[in-house]
């Protein structure tokens, strides 16, 4: 079936037709359409699901995990102050192993209040053992929602779709939505296997444990991480073989003969895509390469993509004050075992902030700065500062 | 010294055990033995989860546990949310029988999980949460809470500025919720604990028991007067037993037949040690004015 739905409106078909068992949520711009659209569609019999309307987002994770634990498939969905108040709770997820899944529209911390586009939110979430899937069109985040849910309970981690706010939260696409038995088909209903809190089959969960079982339990939380590449990957394959849509966790678009290539996430991709065509047409070897997944990190892909370039533009739409943009950093880290014939010079900028706009123009300007410039230290990283 | 309610007169206490022996409490714990209590008025199946708090511990470290039902160790303030979550699990598995109880020592309910509380109870989640009340943060040392009592020493309220506030009035802020049920208990008086344990078992909705719990090390106390403290707050009316029913319905379970002053539960503890006639005079009045407030309701029903 086609239709016209927002971003929002595609995670909660997302959700819905993943069977999702259990919901737990409390509202926030620019996420309250995800959880109203839930709302309704439990009203209507579209879906049935139990919903706990929670009294804050630090229970809604909470209410998950307790679902989760009692073996069934959970969702929640927040943005920027929610997800912080999550914080505890996220780490709280991932250690105790509940596949959570988790829509996070992307919205700028406050103080002051920004209600806008800005990754921050999710990225500063890094170290808290969750899967991170970036999205850039409202199809993919339904389709992206659909498989989180078979990607986490594979490996027992939750993971967090995430969204730009208003460029995808609140704007309309004709999307593809696939058929709730062939949803069925592609993902089953979860089994929990022995992680759960079976009342034939008594386990405490969560005791205290003392620093050599604990190391060992961190351990197996990166293990599961580095086997994630390969799952995420299946898992692609997968949809794309039940719904004809491919999706990568590195992704070029006329990357291989590119000299300077732009590297973009979520919405930010789209607009780049637009750029590099209008710079081809003016003669430039430019490209694009767009990132999917944050954790884990792909950076065997990342490499194979830009080997032998001779510079990248990284465009962060986030940053980490005192030190630079998060996805130029990471990426900084992994490029690091290039010989210096092989690695490129890595270009970070910063635009996009509290939800200014990241154009055609903006990518472009980037563009020539990073051709034009000599070493990337030359270069002031923040674009777009009005300076009012 | 008391007398029961004719209801608990010639109750058998159960056999069974839902928790072993060679858990890590403390000698004198009165949080351990009102677990074994409750579970014995609980019985199969039940499913619990505690938040941060001595309960946590006292199971023992991985990989071994004194538990025998599924036992969830979540996040300090918690408690109220992951009940909720882990009871609709089981109705959607089609296990409704699964009675979810939440274990939260006082710090977890009165201070930092007091929202999530709050949140289910509104909600009127299908669960039982319990307090289990030794006064203050044990756990970490034994620091003040909101359930620490007037005049009490405790590790951040010193013997030369012990806590100037009375203790917040927990029961009364559940009671304003309106939920199905609502109780005290204390392990002196196992048949009243365990009656009220199988009572909620038997009820819908969200239902709150409240457990005084010695702690001697908090409480500065010997080991073998647990019991015989937990007594006195209730014969002295510091901790009144009693139930409520969808807040309208109070009946006292354990009436004292002499009220005994406040003085001889104080000097029964070391945390009360520096108070001064005048200080336990003032408490005093304290006690008996919460005790007035709840006995008109009591008197209501009894006509
Ligand atoms: C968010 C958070 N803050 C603080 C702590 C530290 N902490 C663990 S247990 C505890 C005290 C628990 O007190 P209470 O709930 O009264 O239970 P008790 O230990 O007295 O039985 C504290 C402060 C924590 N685990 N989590
Ligand atoms: S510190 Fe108190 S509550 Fe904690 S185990 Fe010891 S006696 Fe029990
Ligand atoms: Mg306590």
């Amino acid at each position: 079936m086609r239709k016209v739905l927002t971003g929002n409106q595609a995670v909660a078909y997302g959700a819905m037709l993943s069977g999702v068992e259990v919901v737990a949520a409390y509202p926030i711009t620019p996420q309250t359409t995800i959880i109203e659209t839930l709302a309704d569609m439990q009203a209507e019999g579209l879906g049935d699901f139990d919903y706990i309307r929670v009294e804050s987002e630090h229970s809604a994770m909470a209410a998950c995990i307790g679902a989760s634990m009692g073996g069934v498939r959970t969702f929640t969905a927040t943005s920027g102050q929610g997800l912080f108040l999550m914080h505890e709770m996220l780490h709280y997820a991932s250690g105790a192993r509940t596949p959570v899944v988790l829509a996070n529209v992307n919205r700028a911390p406050a103080a002051p209040w920004n209600i806008w586009s800005d990754q921050t939110d999710s990225l500063s979430q890094r170290e808290t053992g969750w899967i991170q899937l970036y999205c850039e069109g409202n199809q993919e985040v339904l389709d992206t929602t659909i498989m989180a849910f078979k990607i986490a309970e594979k490996l027992k981690l939750p993971a967090m779709v995430i969204l730009d706010a208003f460029f995808l939260s609140h704007t309309s696409e004709p999307i593809e939505i696939p058929d709730k038995e062939a949803v069925k088909d592609f993902l089953p209903t979860y089994d929990p296997k022995d992680i759960w809190l079976d009342p034939d089959n008594p386990h405490t969960f969560g005791a205290i444990a003392m620093s050599d079982p604990y190391m060992e339990l961190r351990w197996q939380i990166q293990r599961d991480m580095e086997i994630a590449k390969s799952v995420i990957a299946e898992v692609h394959e997968d949809f794309a073989h039940h719904f004809g849509r491919m999706y990568h966790q590195v992704e070029g678009y006329l990357a291989e003969d590119a000299e300077v290539l732009v590297i973009c996430t979520g919405t930010a991709a789209s607009t780049a895509r637009v750029a590099v065509e209008a710079l081809r047409a003016e003669g430039e070897r430019a490209g694009l390469v767009k990132i999917k997944t944050f954790r884990p990190f792909p950076g065997e892909e990342i490499i194979g993509a830009l080997k032998g370039k001779k510079k990248v533009a990284v465009i962060d739409r986030n940053f980490s004050p005192g030190a630079q943009g998060i996805w130029a950093q990471e990426l900084r880290s992994v490029l690091c075992e290039l010989s210096d014939q092989e690695r490129p010079m890595v270009y970070g900028y910063i635009a996009g902030i509290g939800g200014c706009d990241i154009s055609v123009k903006t990518i472009k300007e980037i563009y020539y700065k990073t051709l034009e410039s000599h070493r990337p230290d030359d270069i002031d990283m923040w674009v777009g500062v009005r300076h009012v | 010294m008391y007398s029961l309610n004719q209801r608990f007169d010639n109750m058998e206490i159960p056999e069974d055990e839902h928790m072993t022996a060679g858990h890590v409490a403390c000698a004198g714990c009165g949080a351990s033995l009102s677990m074994r209590l409750a579970l014995k008025g609980l019985g199969k199946p039940t499913a619990l989860v505690v938040p941060a708090c001595c309960w946590g511990i006292i199971p023992g470290a991985w990989p071994q546990t004194a538990m025998e039902v599924p036992f969830f160790n979540t996040a300090f303030m918690t408690t109220g949310a992951v009940i909720s979550g882990l009871k609709a699990a089981y109705r959607r598995r089609g296990m409704d029988d699964v009675c979810v109880v939440g274990w939260a020592g006082d710090g977890g309910t009165y201070d930092i999980g007091i929202q999530a509380l709050s949140g289910a109870a509104e909600r009127n989640e299908d669960v039982i949460y319990v307090c289990y009340d030794n006064e203050a943060y044990m756990n970490t040392g034994v620091q003040r809470s909101g359930g620490t009592p007037l005049g009490a020493w405790t590790s951040t309220t010193p013997a030369k500025a012990p806590k100037s506030e009375p203790k917040k009035d927990m029961d009364e802020i559940m009671i304003a919720h309106r939920i199905p049920y609502i109780a005290t208990a204390t392990a002196a008086y196992p048949h009243d604990l365990i009656a009220k344990f199988k009572k909620a078992r038997s009820m819908r909705g969200m239902r709150y028991i409240h457990i005084l719990s010695a702690c001697p090390p908090g409480w500065k106390t010997p080991e073998n007067m647990s019991i015989e403290i937990m007594r006195l707050a209730v014969l002295s009316n510091i901790f009144p037993l009693y139930e409520v029913e969808n807040s309208e319905v109070f009946r006292q379970t354990v009436i004292p037949d002499e009220v005994e002053p406040v003085n001889n539960y104080l000097r029964s503890q070391g945390r009360f040690k520096h108070l001064t006639q005048e200080d336990i005079q003032v408490y005093q009045r304290e006690v008996t004015t919460r005790f007035e407030r709840l006995k008109e309701r009591f008197d209501r029903i009894a006509v």
